[in-house]
C-alpha cells in the first residue's frame, strides 16, 4: 500500500574492508577524551562519550554534526574516535597478523619466497580466479611454503619462529613482540606482494590490523536509558568505552612523565585487555569483563552472535504488528477453514481499506455505526480504529473514539486509508510453533466468537500438532490485496489437506467423529425418524425425505442411508474397513462383521465407516472425493462428517470408564494360568542355561540366546493375556469401539490395562542394571527369572507390585529421555537443512535451481510431479483407471 | 593420472549409469533450451573415472541416462571441468 513515493534501488554489490586510521579520523564527528558522559546538570560533556556531535537520542534535540533531529529527519548518528596512546592488536585479525609475520621478513618486509615461486603463485591465483575455484587452500599453501625457508632471500636475515599466545600476544623466537613492533613490521610489507597474502590492496593495508585509533560508535547505537528513579543507566558499550578511555589516559600520562618501563607495559597490556573485551567479550583465554552486578558485558561481538544476536533475532525474524496470540479451544461447529476469533481481539486487529469514490459512504457508516445507540452491545459490529490522512507526503493517524467518530466520519476524504476492525470472512494466517512443515501455518476465514480463546475445528489439530491442554497459537491479519490473493490460493486449509509428504490427506475425521460414524453404520443401525431428522439437521441436509422402514408401528431410517447423504452421487468404492479381522477365509462381499464397504452411486450399501473411510492418511472416501471433486468438496465433506459424527455421538451417548476394562473372573483365571505357563517356560529356560543344556542360536552366545528366548517368551505371554482379555471385551464396549474403529487408543493399550503390562525394556533389553549382580535387593543374586529382570505380570487396573513399579519407571524414563534428546537433535539437523536449501526452487521449466542459477536437477523429482498431487508418490493410479473401465464409467 | 591398461571397463558396471559426450549442436541446443551458460550445469572432473574411460575433455558436456525411482528413466547433464590436481 505504501509505495507511492519510495524509490526502490537494487544493491549491486557490497564488499568488506578495513578502516585505515585516517578514514576513522575523517569520518569522526569528534575526538573523545573524557571518560564521563553527562555533567551534574545532566548535559552531555563535550568531547565526552555522549557528545551531541555523535548524534542525539532525546527527541527534539538537534545533532551538532548534521543538525537533524532523532525522530522525523532521522539523524543516523555519527562516529567519534579515540586516539590510542600506544597501538593495540585487533583480536579479530590476530590470525591474519600471525600469518603475515610468518611469511615475511622482519628486516626488509619481503615475502619469504623466491621470485620464481612468487610468479608461479601469481599465475596460479589468476587461474583459480578464472575458474571460480576456492582460493583458500592455495593461500594456506603459500604460507606453509614461505615458512619453510630459514633465511630471507632478499636480505639474508635469519627467519625467526613466530608463535601466537592466545588471544593477542605474539612471540618471535620466544621474545615478546609489542604491538608497535608488529606494526612496524607489517608496514614494511610491499603492496605488490599483498595479493599473495590474501589481502586486497584496495581494501586494506596489513598494519591497519593494529589499532592506533579506535572508532567510537554513535550514541544511537548505545543509547542510555533513564530509570524511573531519574537515574541514568548506560549501555554496556559505553561502560566498556569508559574503561578504554581511562586506561588510555593513564597510559599517556605515565609515558609522558617518563614512568618506568614496567608500569607502562602493564598499562599497555591493560588497554589491550579492555579493547579486546570491547570487541568480543567471549574471547577464549581471557576472563570476560563484568558489570558491577557480576553479569558479563554484552559487547560488539555478543550483539551480533547467536540465537539472540542481531542476525537471528532481528533480521531473519522480527516482531510484527497486526498479530494476536491466545489459548486455543475446540469447536466442531466451525468449518475446517474457519477460525474463531474472540471479539476483544477482533476489535484490536485491523485491515487497511483505501477510501474511494465507490466505498466512501460505506466507510463513513463504518466509522459511526459502531457507536450508534441502535446497535445492541451483544452484537459484534466492526468499527474503525484509525483513519490515516495523507497530505503533502505527511501521514497523520487519527484515532477514532466514541467522541470524535461523528466528526471524523464527516471529514473523511477520498484517498485516506481507514483501519477497519476485523470482520467475518476476513483472511487470517493461523500458526502454531514449532512450525515444522508448511501446514503449520494456514489461512483461515475469521469468525467472530465470544470469550477469549481462538477456536477451530478438531480435524485441523494434526497438521498443527495442537491439543487443548493450554496450547497457544498465533494469528496474523493480511494487510495487502496481493498478500490476501496469495494466501487465498496457496495457504487456505483446504489447499493443504493433501500433504506434499506422501500425496494423501493429512486432515480427516478424528476421535469422536470416527466413533460417531462407526456407531451409525456398524450394526445396520435403525435410527428413529425423530433422531434421524436431528442428525440430518445438524449436517444441513436438504432434499427428499429418506427411505423409511416401519417396525412395530414406528418409523426408522437406516444409519447407512443417513451417512449416504454426505456422499456425491458418482462415488463407487469397495474396500475393507479398519475393523476387518483378516479372517483366514475371507468372504469379502458378504462379510459377517460388516467390515467390507460397498458404495454404489453414492449410496452406502454395506460396511462400517471408520478410520479407513474418513480418517486422515487412509480415509478412502475422503481421498476419492478430493481427487474427483476437488479440495473444496473435500473441505465440505470433512465439515459435514464432523457435524454428523458429533451429532450421532451426542445423540446416542458414548462413554468410557475404568469398568470398560473389567473382565470376568473366568478370563482372569485364564490369564493367570497363561502367565504361569509362561513363567514356567522361562524358569525352564534359565534352568537349561544353568545346566549348560541350552543350545545357542547361530551367531549368538549362550547368554544372548537365553535373553532372546526369554524376550520372546515374555512377549508371547503378554500377547496371550491380551488375546484372552480381548476375547471378553466385545464391540459393545466403548473402549474397544475406539480402538477397533481407529478413533483413539489401541488393543495393546486395553490389554495392558486389563491383561498384563508385559516385559519392561531399557535399550531394547531386559533390565539388567543394578549392584551385586541383581536389579533390586528383593531378588537373589544372579537371578535370571522373569520378575527379577523387569517382567510386569500385573495389569494397570489391578496395579503394579513395588518391584514391578520400579521397573516400569525405568522403562518409562528411557522413553522420556529419548524424546527429549530426539527433539533437540532433529531440530538442529532441520535448521542446518533449511539453511542449506532455502534458496532452492523449481523454475517454470521444471528445473530445480538455486539463487546462483546453478541447476541442481533438470526435472523436479526426475518426473516433474508435485508429490502433493500424486497418489502415494505415483503420478498415475493405474488400478483406478482399470477399475473405471471395468465399471464402464 | 594415466591409466595405461584398462583392466576393467567401468562403463559395463551395473552401478555406473550410461554416459555419453554430446555433440556441439546438442550442446548449443541444450544451453538454449534451458537459457543457461555451461557453468550452470552440474560439474564433473576430467579426472573422474568415467571421463577417463570415455575420453571426455574439459568444456564438453556429458549426457547421463540413469534409472529413476519416480520416472523409470531420467536424463541429466554434466559439464566437464579441469581438475586442479
Amino acid at each position: 500500500m505504501e509505495r507511492t513515493n519510495s524509490i526502490t534501488k537494487k544493491i549491486g554489490s557490497i564488499y568488506f574492508s578495513l578502516l585505515s586510521p585516517n578514514e576513522i579520523r575523517k569520518m569522526s564527528g569528534t575526538k573523545v577524551i573524557t571518560a564521563d558522559t553527562y555533567d551534574d546538570d545532566g548535559f552531555p560533556i563535550t568531547m565526552g562519550l555522549m557528545d551531541p556531535r555523535m548524534g542525539v537520542i532525546e527527541p527534539g534535540l538537534r545533532c551538532k554534526t548534521c543538525g537533524q533531529r532523532v525522530g522525523k529527519d532521522k539523524c543516523p548518528g555519527h562516529f567519534g574516535h579515540i586516539d590510542l596512546a600506544m597501538p593495540v592488536i585487533h583480536v579479530g585479525h590476530i590470525k591474519s597478523i600471525r600469518d603475515c609475520l610468518r611469511s615475511t621478513c622482519r628486516q626488509c618486509g619481503h615475502l619469504l619466497l623466491t621470485d620464481k615461486q612468487k610468479a608461479d603463485y601469481v599465475e596460479e591465483l589468476k587461474k583459480y580466479e578464472e575458474e571460480g575455484k576456492n582460493k583458500a587452500p592455495l593461500f594456506k599453501q603459500i604460507i606453509t611454503e614461505s615458512r619453510k625457508s630459514d633465511k630471507c632471500i632478499s636480505c639474508g636475515r635469519e627467519v625467526g619462529k613466530i608463535e601466537l599466545d592466545k588471544p593477542t600476544s605474539l612471540r618471535e623466537n620466544g621474545k615478546k613482540l609489542t604491538p608497535s613492533e608488529v606494526r612496524e613490521w607489517l608496514e614494511k610489507i610491499r603492496d605488490e606482494e599483498l595479493p599473495l597474502l590474501d589481502i586486497n590492496i584496495k581494501s586494506a593495508r596489513p598494519e591497519w590490523m593494529i589499532l592506533t585509533v579506535l572508532p567510537v560508535p554513535p550514541v544511537t547505537t548505545r543509547p542510555s536509558v533513564t530509570l524511573q528513579s531519574g537515574e541514568r543507566s548506560e549501555d554496556d558499550l559505553t561502560h566498556k568505552l569508559v574503561d578504554v578511555i581511562r586506561i588510555n589516559q593513564r597510559l599517556q600520562e605515565n609515558r609522558d612523565a617518563g614512568a618506568p618501563q614496567l608500569i607502562v607495559e602493564d598499562l599497555w597490556e591493560l588497554l589491550q585487555y579492555h579493547i579486546t573485551t570491547y570487541l568480543d567479550n567471549q574471547t577464549s583465554g581471557i576472563p570476560p569483563a563484568r558489570h558491577r552486578s557480576g553479569r558479563p558485558l554484552k559487547t560488539l561481538a555478543q550483539r551480533l552472535k547467536g540465537k539472540e544476536g542481531r542476525f537471528r533475532s532481528n533480521l531473519s525474524g522480527k516482531r510484527v504488528n497486526f498479530s494476536a496470540r491466545t489459548v486455543i479451544s475446540p469447536d466442531p461447529n466451525l468449518s475446517i477453514n474457519e477460525v474463531g476469533v474472540p471479539r476483544k481481539i477482533a476489535e484490536e486487529l485491523t485491515v487497511p481499506v483505501r477510501v474511494t469514490v465507490h466505498n466512501i459512504t460505506w466507510c463513513k457508516k463504518l466509522i459511526t455505526e459502531k457507536y450508534s445507540k441502535k446497535n445492541s452491545p451483544d452484537d459484534y459490529l466492526a468499527g474503525v480504529n484509525y483513519v490515516i490522512k495523507e497530505s503533502e507526503g505527511m501521514k497523520r493517524r487519527i484515532k477514532v473514539t466514541e467522541k470524535n467518530a461523528e466528526t471524523v466520519s464527516e471529514k473523511l476524504e477520498i484517498g485516506s486509508i481507514i483501519e477497519r476492525q476485523l470482520m467475518e470472512n476476513d483472511l487470517a494466517l493461523f500458526n502454531r510453533q514449532p512450525s515444522l512443515h508448511r501446514m503449520s501455518m494456514m489461512a483461515h476465514r475469521v469468525k467472530i466468537v465470544p470469550n477469549k480463546t481462538f477456536r477451530f475445528n478438531l480435524c485441523v489439530c494434526p497438521p498443527y500438532n495442537a491439543d487443548f491442554d493450554g496450547d497457544e497459537m498465533n494469528l496474523h491479519i493480511l494487510q495487502g490485496e496481493e498478500a490476501k490473493a496469495e494466501a487465498e490460493i496457496l495457504m487456505k486449509v483446504q489447499e493443504n489437506i493433501l500433504s506434499p509428504r506422501f500425496g494423501g490427506a493429512i486432515i480427516g475425521g478424528i476421535h469422536d467423529i470416527i466413533s460417531g460414524t462407526f456407531i451409525l453404520t456398524n450394526k445396520k443401525r435403525k435410527v428413529p425418524i425423530a433422531d434421524a431428522s436431528h442428525i440430518l439437521g445438524a449436517t444441513g441436509f436438504e432434499g427428499k425425505i429418506l427411505k423409511t422402514q416401519i417396525e412395530d408401528g414406528k418409523r426408522y431410517i437406516m444409519g447407512e442411508d443417513i451417512f449416504s447423504t454426505l456422499l456425491p452421487d458418482d462415488l463407487n468404492l469397495e474396500y475393507k474397513s479398519k475393523i476387518c479381522l483378516n479372517c483366514d477365509n475371507c468372504t469379502a462381499p458378504k462379510c459377517p462383521h460388516n467390515a467390507y464397504v460397498i458404495i454404489k452411486k453414492g449410496i452406502l450399501k454395506q460396511g462400517t465407516i471408520d478410520e479407513n473411510s474418513i480418517g486422515a492418511f487412509k480415509g478412502r472416501i475422503l481421498d476419492r472425493i478430493i481427487r474427483d471433486h476437488g479440495m473444496d468438496a473435500g473441505r465440505e465433506f470433512i465439515d459435514n462428517v464432523t457435524r454428523l459424527g458429533i451429532a450421532v455421538i451426542t445423540l446416542f451417548g458414548f462413554t468410557t470408564s475404568i469398568d470398560d476394562e473389567d473382565i470376568p473372573d473366568e478370563a482372569r483365571r485364564q490369564i493367570e494360568e497363561g502367565l504361569d505357563k509362561g513363567m514356567k517356560k522361562i524358569r525352564n529356560l534359565v534352568k537349561a542355561y544353568e545346566n549348560d543344556e541350552l543350545e545357542s542360536l547361530p551367531g549368538r552366545s549362550l547368554k544372548e540366546t537365553l535373553e532372546m528366548e526369554i524376550m520372546r517368551a515374555t512377549g508371547r505371554a503378554r500377547d496371550l493375556a491380551g488375546e484372552i482379555a480381548g476375547k471378553h471385551l466385545g464391540l459393545e464396549n466403548s473402549a474397544v469401539i475406539m480402538a477397533k474403529s481407529g478413533a483413539r487408543g489401541s488393543m495393546l493399550n486395553l490389554s495392558q490395562m486389563s491383561g498384563c503390562v508385559g516385559q519392561q525394556a531399557v535399550r531394547g533389553e531386559r533390565i539388567h542394571r543394578g549392584y551385586q549382580n541383581r536389579t533390586l535387593p528383593h531378588f537373589k543374586k544372579g537371578d535370571l527369572g522373569a520378575s527379577a529382570k523387569g517382567f510386569v505380570a500385573s495389569n494397570y487396573k489391578k496395579g503394579l507390585s513395588p518391584t514391578e513399579y520400579f521397573f516400569h519407571s525405568m522403562g518409562g524414563r528411557e522413553g522420556l529421555v529419548d524424546t527429549a534428546v530426539r527433539t533437540s537433535r532433529s531440530g538442529y539437523m532441520q535448521r542446518r537443512l533449511i539453511n542449506a536449501l532455502e534458496d532452492v526452487k523449481v523454475e517454470n521449466d521444471s528445473t530445480v535451481r538455486h539463487a546462483g542459477g546453478q541447476i541442481i536437477q533438470f526435472t523436479y523429482g526426475e518426473d516433474g510431479i508435485d508429490p502433493a498431487r500424486s497418489l502415494a508418490g505415483k503420478s498415475i493410479d493405474v488400478n483406478r483407471i482399470v477399475n473405471d473401465i471395468k465399471e464402464g464409467v | 593420472m594415466v591409466i595405461n591398461k584398462v583392466l576393467f571397463d567401468i562403463m559395463n558396471h551395473d552401478l555406473v549409469p550410461f554416459h555419453q559426450i554430446i555433440s556441439e549442436k546438442e550442446k548449443t541446443d541444450l544451453l538454449k533450451k534451458y537459457k543457461i551458460e555451461s557453468n550452470q550445469i552440474p560439474k564433473i572432473l576430467d579426472t573422474d573415472p568415467v571421463c577417463i574411460s570415455i575420453g571426455a575433455k574439459p568444456g564438453q558436456i556429458l549426457k547421463i541416462k540413469r534409472k529413476s525411482h519416480t520416472a523409470e528413466e531420467s536424463f541429466s547433464y554434466r559439464f566437464v571441468v579441469e581438475s586442479s590436481v
